[in-house]
């Protein structure tokens, strides 16, 4: 009797410790995980404010050896890239969207569902060399468009997936309402459940936006770089993730310095671009 | 008027159904012309991402032709990988892909799921919030920063720190030969485990979250403790975390900025963590504006192919997991 007592309680006693080494083990796991992120921006901070002056907003790049310049042909290349991708990525991504949840309650509809999931995917160097194939190769020379197209195609799955999700939030009665209103029904999608559900749709775009911002891979073969100002669709264009890819490969330390200034800018641009963002849907919502 | 009306009507429905009415039926019978324009503009952008998929595969299939007439299935097996010499087997960046992605999943799982365990059964609400909101900036920095941080931060620290440490603990291990330079497989394979873990880590919260709470309730009612009913979760949701995984190894393969910068970029099999290495995603990234022939250009192309094939079948598979995991449940 007394042995089996015994035994229980050292069973109930590992048991126990067993439960306190698991749940320490996860807790632990979920703060290591925040390290890198506080050590990332840490360093892009702290090293990227060194040289983070307005010469950096309004002046071009200088050649090797000499120091100093600026990558305001890369800020502008950045904006003209999204300005693109956004402009063809942004209107497919949410119209599709807005099939798969209104009528795609079907075999095509659950087709297209699954594609869109394959497409968000695919790494974005392939996509690179798509927009390669698609549109450098019968140009014949590197381009702003190119560039746009490679990123539009990184947005458009994840446009079309949140719009999707937006739009099956929207409660059903909203729908009913306007039938029972004899609304025509593209006139209920467009005016009802589109502005009820434009909020979650512009996170959608932002997310959208905000990768798009930040990508490298596609760029290097399409867009190119340029040390030039330029805002032509057709020429090749500098962005600021390409730069940060050269300059921080290069051996000097000088563009090593500035990689992590275009870095902190890169960071900004994109908690800029969401703040905006926030800030127009908010005012959108209040007005409705 | 009336009485004509009323023939015309009982002729489309009565022959509503048949092939060539239908079509008129539905243009002018019941449906309102603006709804129609409407729901055939948004089918066409539908069509659109379905065709996009499809076009892209067709695409690199066409622009590789050269590379696989010459090569054939052989370029998955050859194990040269030669510019000059117009030689192109693809077989040291396909194992520098996997293994890379391997090392990062094997550090990423363990630490991905006992995050989204947390997340998901013992974080209060208030925690959880701020956590989540974290790791999903983790996922949001560009992969250019990662890269740019891996050159100039962790490169350094392994080449000054874990390698020597490695070497002097293993140093009959063959996995920890050769001069530590710091670029190689263990900083990429580390990069990309800090970049795969938010994926692993916020698709696993979601799947665990979708287990009932009522099998929680009865676990915990047959005087289970806290980790052993989370075990009892885990098991219940072992399909779809396998799929939070599947979907971190395609993120891990395709990933290519971070693991350019970091990995040294020499195409050779080596059994040592410390040489450098090279992926088929920083091949296509480092030699496409240099290939100098239409040959190379086509075989960097078919890398691309083999890259979206490789990735499709990886996703389809998780897809398929975590659906069937969140299926059962609903």
């Amino acid at each position: 009797m007394e042995i089996k007592s015994f035994r229980k309680k050292i069973t109930f006693l590992r048991r126990k410790t067993t439960n306190v080494v698991m749940l320490s083990v996860s807790f632990f796991a979920a703060f290591v995980t925040i390290v890198p992120l506080i050590f990332i921006f840490y360093y892009t901070i702290s090293k990227g404010i060194t040289h983070l002056n307005l010469n950096f907003f309004i002046k071009l790049p200088k050649p090797v050896g000499e120091t100093g310049g600026g990558m305001v042909n890369a800020i502008m290349g950045t904006f003209i890239l999204i300005l693109i991708g956004g402009g063809i990525g942004i209107p497919v991504g949410i119209l599709s969207g807005t099939y798969l949840a209104e009528f795609g309650h079907n075999k095509f509809g659950a087709t297209v569902r699954f594609f869109a999931d394959v497409l968000s995917g695919i790494p974005s160097i392939v996509v690179g060399v798509v927009a390669y194939t698609l549109v450098v190769i019968p140009m014949k020379h590197f381009s702003a468009l190119a560039g746009g197209i490679a990123l539009a195609i990184l947005m458009i799955p994840i446009v079309t997936r949140t719009t999707e999700e937006m739009i099956n939030l929207v409660p059903h009665s909203f729908r009913e309402a306007g039938l029972a209103l004899g609304i025509p029904k593209w006139k209920i999608i467009l005016m009802i459940v589109l502005k009820t559900a434009w909020k979650g749709i512009a996170t959608g775009v932002l997310l959208g936006v905000s990768r798009a911002a930040g990508e490298t891979a596609p760029l290097l073969f399409t867009a190119l770089g340029n040390r030039f100002w330029s805002t032509s669709f057709f020429q090749p264009i500098a962005s600021l993730s390409v730069y940060i890819y050269e300059y921080a490969s290069a051996p000097y330390k000088d563009w090593n310095d500035q990689a992590w200034t275009a870095a902190l800018v890169l960071i900004l641009l994109i908690s800029l671009l969401s703040l905006i963002f926030r800030i127009i849907t908010r005012s959108k919502y209040k007005k409705s | 008027m009336s009485k004509s009306n009323e023939i015309i009507k009982n002729y489309f429905e009565r022959d509503k159904n048949k092939k060539p009415f239908k079509l008129i039926y539905n243009l002018f019978g019941n449906k309102n012309l603006g709804d129609l324009v409407f729901e055939k503009l948004t089918l066409l952008f539908a069509i659109f991402v379905f065709i996009l998929v499809i076009l892209m595969g067709w695409e690199m299939y066409s622009h590789s032709t050269l590379s696989i007439k010459k090569f054939g299935f052989g370029f998955l097996t050859s194990s040269t990988w030669d510019p000059v010499s117009q030689v192109f087997g693809a077989l040291p960046v396909i194992y520098g892909t996997i293994v890379s992605s391997l090392l990062s999943l094997i550090i990423a799982v363990p630490l991905g799921i006992a995050v989204a365990v947390f997340l998901a059964e013992l974080a209060p609400n208030w925690l959880e919030k701020p956590l989540s909101f974290l790791t999903e900036l983790l996922a949001g920095i560009p992969s250019v920063i990662y890269g740019l941080w891996g050159i100039f931060v962790l490169v350094p620290w392994v080449r000054d720190v874990v390698e020597p440490y490695l070497q002097n603990e293993f140093p009959n291990s063959p996995f920890f030969q050769g001069a530590p330079y710091g670029f190689g497989m263990l900083a990429a394979a580390i990069i990309l485990s800090i970049m795969v873990l938010p994926i692993i880590s916020s698709i696993s919260r979601d799947v665990l979250k979708s287990v009932p709470y009522s099998q929680r309730e009865a676990a915990f009612a047959l005087g289970a403790t806290k980790w052993e009913v989370t075990k009892i979760v885990l098991g219940n949701a072992k399909s779809g975390l396998f799929g939070a995984i599947m979907l971190g190894l395609g993120r891990a393969i395709g990933e290519t900025m971070a693991v350019t910068m970091v990995i040294g970029n020499r195409p050779q099999i080596s059994a040592s963590l410390l040489d450098p290495s090279y992926t088929m995603a920083s091949v296509i990234a480092n030699e496409f504006t240099e290939a100098n022939s239409d040959l190379y250009l086509n075989a960097l192309i078919e890398l691309a192919l083999v890259l979206f094939v490789i990735t499709i079948i990886i996703n389809i598979l998780a897809r398929l997991l975590v659906w069937s995991t969140e299926r059962k449940w609903k």
